[in-house]
């Protein structure tokens, strides 16, 4: 903040001295931005506005002469159908569960990571492996790998108990989806909340250990308050990434067994039904319902971000 | 800490050791199950229980090659090797000024530009897919791998000017300064005393950006059919596979996930920085 309020002193003396050159210059400081911001605003807010329009006409591509404006019809119709109501449960049931199961187990195993043992590098190493593949191959890996009901890994290890052989993808899609994620998942968790954990102030933690507390007291009174914004940056991040998830939906069940969630749905209604007026309607939802969540994402981050400029 | 204190807190430390251990090996169960599997016949590779000790063959690569005839995934990879190296390289050369006038030389206003850059990375895919589809079958660009090219830019560009201002603010100005003062000129300070300092960072950023263009799926299963298939489209003719495959998705998912497994422990250090958009260090 320091930075801008100088440089904003700085620039106005010379522009009343020297008005053209110091619109010349202050344009030289601006002209390396300009490629990067006319691109994003070409390539990602005109197709946004774009949507926003279709989403007020009734539109299906295989009848294009019947394009008609209809105002807020596509958004009642969104709202009111219930294959689209139950995609939007879907998307919040499916974000809330892989964020928060992943966010747990990324905290544990961020604290098992944080002290030192024999091997910590090669099982952070094994840890982030998950993260690391293909999304779409992790989801066929599960698919049809570990949760086939005949010979998957998974019924193969309970044969081997003489546990029951379920058919996981029928019996539970959605938490066969959301295991699949939250395998994906955890590793980015453990990173964030490990960089979190080692960000901590070392000296405090020996001072309250001398004074006799317990590892408990510690992690209760230090180390929570302090993970307090990262398990917030994860959780948001986490959110921002799995509201949007396509693949592991589209490979595991193909949006069937009610898994399809909001960006399967939006796929599915301009790919295979062609109508785009319904399509670009409930694409303005997950817009919506995501500036929510990046409301708060965006909060987070500048505030890591200010301590960030006013420690440098 | 009296003797006694100590050894139970060793003892606990091996234990809490050994669980991570564990739980490592148990995350990395299916990759190498998957590795494993990949070497096996078809036959052995469809069994319950499953054949651990089962003998090795290098049939499910040689089926995933199309040796025996069946599509060649080399046509997916190649689109996808050039869709994820161009666009990086496009997003290196967008970024790099930009992070330039937002960390060295800092406009006016610039957290304020680093935060619209930010905001657009929240915006989902699915809010502009229909349009892009539209503009692109009117403009004759679908099934076209430039399409992608310019698509996986606009998805990473905001990442990599997050991350690469982060890395370039940690040039010290005195240093640049000083050069300036001796009479470098700005392409000398750039190559001379900005790049030495900041190429590492610039590094794992493209490594970060060529992962999720290699990932990408939803718009090159939308915008791309024959010719610019990328290879998690042609992952994606494994869905409804039948009978004996198993080999062969195993073998294709492995070698499809080698470059994103090297890119991503070749940027390890770097990876939470740029996966929580440079807020995290």
């Amino acid at each position: 903040m320091t930075a801008t309020t100088t440089a904003s002193m700085a620039a106005t003396p010379a522009r009343t001295a020297r008005p053209p050159s110091a619109r010349l210059r202050s344009w030289a400081t601006r002209a390396p931005l300009l490629p990067a911001l006319i691109f994003m605003i070409v390539v990602t807010q005109l197709p946004f506005v774009a949507t926003l329009v279709i989403s007020f006409f009734d539109w299906n591509a295989l009848y294009p002469k019947a394009r008609h404006f209809t105002g807020l019809d596509n958004y009642h119709q969104v709202l009111t159908d219930p294959d689209l109501r139950h995609s939007v449960w879907t998307t919040v049931l499916l974000t809330a569960a892989v964020v928060l199961v992943s966010l747990i187990l990324g905290l544990g195993l961020a604290l098992l990571l944080d002290r030192r043992f024999r091997g910590r590098g090669i099982v952070r190493t094994l840890l982030i492996a998950p993260f690391l593949v293909v999304p779409v191959a992790a989801a066929l890996l599960w698919k049809h790998v570990l949760y086939n009901p005949e010979y998957g890994l998974l019924n193969g290890l309970l044969h081997y108990v003489g546990g029951p052989q379920p058919d996981w993808i029928s019996n539970t899609p959605l938490l066969a989806v959301e295991a699949s994620l939250v395998w994906q998942w955890t590793p980015f968790m453990m990173l964030i909340l490990l960089a979190g954990l080692q960000s901590r102030d070392h000296q405090q933690i020996e001072a309250a250990r001398v004074d006799g507390a317990s590892d408990w007291q510690i992690f209760r009174h230090l180390t929570l308050p302090h993970l307090r914004r990262y398990l917030e940056l994860g959780a948001l991040l986490g959110s921002i990434y799995i509201v949007q998830n396509f693949d592991a939906v589209f490979t595991l069940t193909s949006g069937g067994l009610g898994t399809a969630n909001l960006p399967y749905t939006v796929y599915q209604s301009f790919y295979q039904a062609h109508e785009n007026g319904l399509a670009s309607a409930a694409g303005v939802l997950v817009v919506i319902g995501s500036i929510v969540i990046a409301t708060f994402a965006l909060r987070v981050v500048s505030s890591l971000f200010r301590e960030e400029v006013s420690r440098a | 800490m009296s003797a006694v204190a100590v050894r139970i807190r060793r003892r606990r430390g091996a234990g809490l050791g050994l669980l991570a251990w564990l739980i490592g090996l148990l995350f990395f169960l299916p990759i190498a199950w998957m590795a494993l599997t990949s070497f096996h016949s078809e036959a052995d590779a469809a069994t319950n229980p499953p054949s651990f000790g089962a003998a090795l063959t290098l049939d499910g690569y040689r089926d995933f090659f199309g040796v025996g005839g069946g599509a060649s995934p080399w046509p997916a990879l190649i689109n996808s090797t050039v869709a994820s190296l161009v666009s990086t390289l496009c997003v290196l050369l967008l970024a790099l000024p930009a992070a330039y006038a937002l960390s060295v030389r800092r406009v006016k206003k610039w957290t304020d530009v680093l935060f619209f850059f930010l905001s657009t990375k929240m915006l989902p895919v699915v809010a502009g897919l229909l349009p892009i589809y539209l503009f692109a079958k009117n403009a004759g660009m679908l099934d076209n791998i430039w399409l992608l090219v310019i698509l996986y830019t606009s998805m990473n560009l905001p990442i990599a000017v997050w991350m690469m201002q982060s890395f370039l603010a940690e040039v010290p100005v005195a240093v640049i300064e000083a050069a300036q003062i001796d009479g470098a000129r700005l392409p000398t300070v750039l190559a001379r005393v900005v790049a030495p300092i900041a190429l590492p960072g610039i590094a794992a950023t493209a490594l970060i950006c060529f992962i999720f263009s290699w990932n990408e799926l939803l718009f090159a299963r939308v915008l791309t059919g024959v010719v610019a298939e990328t290879a998690p489209v042609f992952l994606t003719g494994f869905i409804t596979s039948q009978g004996l495959f198993l080999a062969k998705v195993c073998a294709a998912s492995l070698v499809i996930s080698l470059p994103v497994l090297a890119a991503g422990f070749a940027a390890q250090d770097k990876l939470v920085q740029g996966l929580s958009l440079g807020a995290v260090k």
